[in-house]
């Protein structure tokens, strides 16, 4: 492999563990907040339960974020120089922003919130969770702004003099469609893998407290728990679809290619069909191999363009296009077409995952709607094996549009394809980062990251077994003897 | 004042917010196995700086984010020229998070023990290699300009070139260990020490507090002597304008004041000057580059200057509108924070139980 090979590599094994965790602070951190919301409001205990034992995860989670968070604000000028210099005019400043706007946020009032316990006035301590929230949110939002630039690229101009791209239209490159349209989707995913989380754990220990006999748990702690995260996935599953769908729309017109490869179509075809499942040589991104076996005819035309008939393009057509259209700059024998076999199950993966979090919460319901507790251990493994599936259609979903958007990095804005901005990913690598350097440090991250995943796993299974009614939940009795006890949380 | 100039001022702002806050907390790091005797110690001092850290780090992350909005071409070359050191610095301060929020998650005290030391060792290199990395561009770095293809462009062709070249650090890594970037090393190192035992003593107290202050007392001419041999050495050998004295004498009252002051055990004094002290070094820094934000050490005409690294001023005119905005607004909070925190800590406070779940259930 040569520095390029391993600085992709590096970069989508840092990024796809770094938003493991993201997504389930964005979701978590809000849903806290409306949990301690409710306490601050209708002063029942078991929402104070709740926030904490909730609280407790969240924070454990967000600790590994924030330090794989590092990285990413880092690794572009380390392992994407060229990248950093000609896109830096336009690409730096929503990274500034989000470490301004949003970073400061949800570190300074997360600090406050964890460490306040009884110390402030609980109305502030409530807006300090509230304030990290939207901090979570907002620095979704800019990390977007910037990762759209790279899919569909506004607000800037190419100067052929310094060969670099320059901002020229601010409010255009944060309004930019595409980032509206992304961070729709992330958010309503965020949103599903947190609700699959508390609805997993929620109905995880009610069938655990039903069966060692605690009712009163089950039904004033858990049941409310488990509604709460059912809503959740339920308003955040339909959203998290709805969002898709445009976002599918947008994609097939600015990136056509890559949503010929979701469907690895290889032909321009009329009522494009979405497979379930195709066998054949796909990886070799050798289009005479597949054979699609179960077909749901026209869905790919509809998710395109809303119509199941649309005529569209094929990977085939759309290489000759850009090889014409490009072989003034780039040669004959660069491959427009990414990698069929990544796409095409990333993006089916992406959908399964998050349709099987969904599934289960209809489920739930449907069992909830009888009974008022519940208390079958089938029920409780189920809810446990439901909570990585957001997860893992989260990591789909960006090896999708990132893999999909290959040989770019930039990719071009098809209103005006040559002479705007755009870089292949190839062009972007830095040049003094030897493969040796490279291969080291992504041995290191991947070690690192790998040993502390085990710990965060490990954390997370602990105080998720401890439950509401221990120690890790309650405040310690107070040393000095007064009343309130200060928390120390370390 | 030119917008570049001015988001030069910015960055170094940035810097020195991060210097400042992070200092203290890398301090407490570096001390944490030395300073506070047993576990209830430990838990003082880790709680003086819990609430704060996560905050404090965010200027680092700001700082990076407004060197490569503000100077992508400073951002790329520095970063990819120090490539590793930025990876062991990145490491370090992942080990960190973990070992200060995960520490106090399992009642154990061989896991307890062994976080310690990741601790102690991963504030202990950054402090070092933050002043490495500082040290080297008051210094100078081997930089070349250079084409895509690899080959050099001639030092008297750089003006022309700049359209296609660029400016690489093609050194490597131990290309930027001189002597005089070591003591750099050593310049932050006794600072972060410092201040670390400054605020435990302004922090805390009882027998903590005592031996914090009497430490602080120790450290404190060291630092002045380190930073003092290292500016004057830079000021003379490296910097670029003689306007630099002025922060470099501001440094040098400083570190002398704190001498006298953490003698006298007025600890409040004591973090005021230090901090001042360690703003005024980063300012001799930022002063002893101008013009250049990254200075050639093969051939003047290879260095990176301010105007060659700066975005165009229609970005440079948005950033300065955003963060004129935000930044007071955040350093209000942040300084709430501060306030709200600001009672001593005492072990009288610490609840006898651990915190934390035993780790035999922990599977």
């Amino acid at each position: 492999m040569d520095a390029l090979d391993l600085a992709r590599w590096q970069f989508g094994i840092t990024t796809v563990y770094h938003f493991i965790l993201v997504p389930l602070t964005i979701g978590l951190t809000p849903l806290v907040a409306l949990m301690q919301t409710f306490w601050y409001r209708t002063g029942k205990e078991h929402w104070l339960k709740l926030t904490k034992f909730f609280g407790k995860l969240l924070i454990i989670n967000f600790a590994l974020g924030v330090a794989t968070g590092i990285v990413q604000e880092f690794q572009f000028g380390m392992n994407w120089s060229e990248y950093s210099r000609m896109v830096g005019d336009v690409f730096g400043a929503p990274l500034a922003i989000e470490a301004l706007a949003a970073f400061f946020l949800e570190s300074v009032f997360l600090g406050l919130w964890i460490f306040g316990w009884n110390r402030i006035p609980k109305g502030l301590h409530l807006a300090a969770i509230w304030c990290a929230a939207i901090g979570v949110n907002l620095s979704a939002y800019w990390i977007l702004v910037a990762n759209s630039f790279m899919q569909h690229p506004v607000g800037a101009e190419f100067n052929p003099d310094t060969g670099r791209a320059e901002l020229v239209n601010f409010a255009a490159l944060i309004t930019n469609p595409t980032a509206v349209s992304a961070f729709m989707h992330v958010i309503t995913a965020a949103f599903l893998t947190a609700g699959t989380f508390v609805t997993g754990i929620a109905i995880w220990w009610m069938v655990r407290s039903v069966r060692k006999g605690d009712h009163a748990q089950a039904l004033t702690v858990w049941r409310p728990a488990l509604l709460f995260g059912l809503v959740t996935v339920i308003a955040s599953g339909l959203a998290v679809g709805g969002t898709g769908h445009h976002q599918a729309q947008l994609m097939f017109e600015q990136q056509p290619m890559k949503m010929a490869s979701a469907e690895a179509l290889c032909e321009t075809t009329a009522g494009a069909p979405f497979s379930i499942l195709t066998i054949g040589r796909l990886g070799s991104n050798n289009c005479g191999d597949t054979t699609p076996i179960l077909e749901l005819p026209g869905v790919t035309s509809f998710l395109a363009t809303n119509t199941f008939t649309a005529e569209l393009p094929g990977v085939l057509d759309l290489q000759e296009e850009k090889t014409e259209l490009y072989a003034d700059q780039f040669g004959t024998d660069v491959e427009y077409v990414p990698n069929l076999m990544v796409t095409y199950w990333s993006f089916r993966l992406m959908i399964g995952f998050a349709g099987f979090s969904a599934a289960l919460a209809l489920a739930l319901l449907w069992y909830l709607r009888k009974d008022k507790v519940l208390g079958m251990p089938w029920l409780a493994t189920l809810g446990l094996i439901a909570i990585p599936a957001p997860f893992l259609a989260n990591s789909f979903g960006w090896i999708f549009t990132e893999m999909g958007r290959q040989p770019w990095v930039v990719h071009p804005n098809p209103a005006s394809p040559v002479d705007f901005v755009y870089m292949l990913t190839q062009d972007g690598v830095s040049t003094v980062v030897s493969p040796g350097t490279v291969l080291a440090s992504m041995i290191g991250f991947t070690l690192l990251y790998g040993a502390l995943g085990v710990v965060w796993y490990l954390l997370m299974a602990r105080y998720t077994r401890e439950g509401v009614d221990n120690r890790a939940n309650q405040m310690p009795p107070s040393a000095t003897g007064a009343e309130l006890p200060m928390s120390f949380v370390y | 004042m030119e917008l570049s100039t001015l988001w030069f001022i910015l960055i170094a702002v940035l810097w020195i917010g991060y210097l400042v806050l992070e200092g203290f907390d890398f301090g407490v790091g570096m001390l944490l196995k030395y300073l506070p005797r047993d576990e209830q110690e430990r838990r003082v001092a880790l709680n003086t700086i819990g609430p704060h850290w996560d905050g404090n780090e965010v200027w680092l992350l700001t700082a990076g984010g407004a060197t490569f909005a503000a100077f992508p071409e400073w951002y790329a070359t520095m970063f990819s020229g120090m490539y590793i050191a930025l990876f062991l610095i990145l490491v370090m301060l992942i080990l960190r998070i973990s070992a200060l929020e995960w520490r106090p998650k399992v009642s154990d005290l061989a896991w307890r023990n062994r976080w310690d030391a990741i601790h102690v060792v991963s504030a202990w290199v950054p402090a070092v290699l933050w002043g490495v990395a500082f040290a080297n561009l008051v210094q100078g770095m081997r930089i070349e300009v250079v084409e895509r293809d690899g080959t050099v462009v001639p030092p008297d062709a750089v003006a022309d070139a700049l359209g296609t070249a660029s400016h690489q650090l093609t050194g490597g890594f131990f290309s930027l260990l001189t002597p005089y970037t070591l003591l750099g090393g050593v310049v932050t190192a006794s600072l972060f020490l410092t201040s670390g035992a400054i605020f435990l003593a302004l922090k805390t107290d009882g027998d903590l507090r005592h031996r914090a202050a009497r430490l602080a007392a120790t450290l404190s001419p060291i630092s002045l002597a380190a930073t003092a041999v290292f500016a004057l050495w830079g000021q003379v050998a490296f910097a670029r304008s003689a306007l630099a004295w002025l922060p470099l004498l501001v440094a040098a009252l400083c570190l002398a004041a704190v001498v006298v002051t953490t003698r006298q055990r007025r600890e409040g004094w004591s973090f005021v000057l230090n901090s001042v002290a360690i703003a005024a070094a980063v300012a001799w820094i930022f002063m002893a580059l101008y013009p250049y934000v990254m200075p050639s050490s093969i051939d003047e005409a290879y260095s990176l200057t301010l105007a060659q690294a700066s975005s165009t001023p229609y970005t440079l005119r948005v950033m300065t509108i955003v963060a004129l905005t935000i930044v007071p607004v955040v350093i209000a909070y942040q300084a709430y924070t501060y306030w709200i925190f600001r009672r001593r800590l005492t072990t009288k406070q610490i609840p006898a139980e651990p915190a934390g779940l035993e780790l035999s259930e922990l599977r």
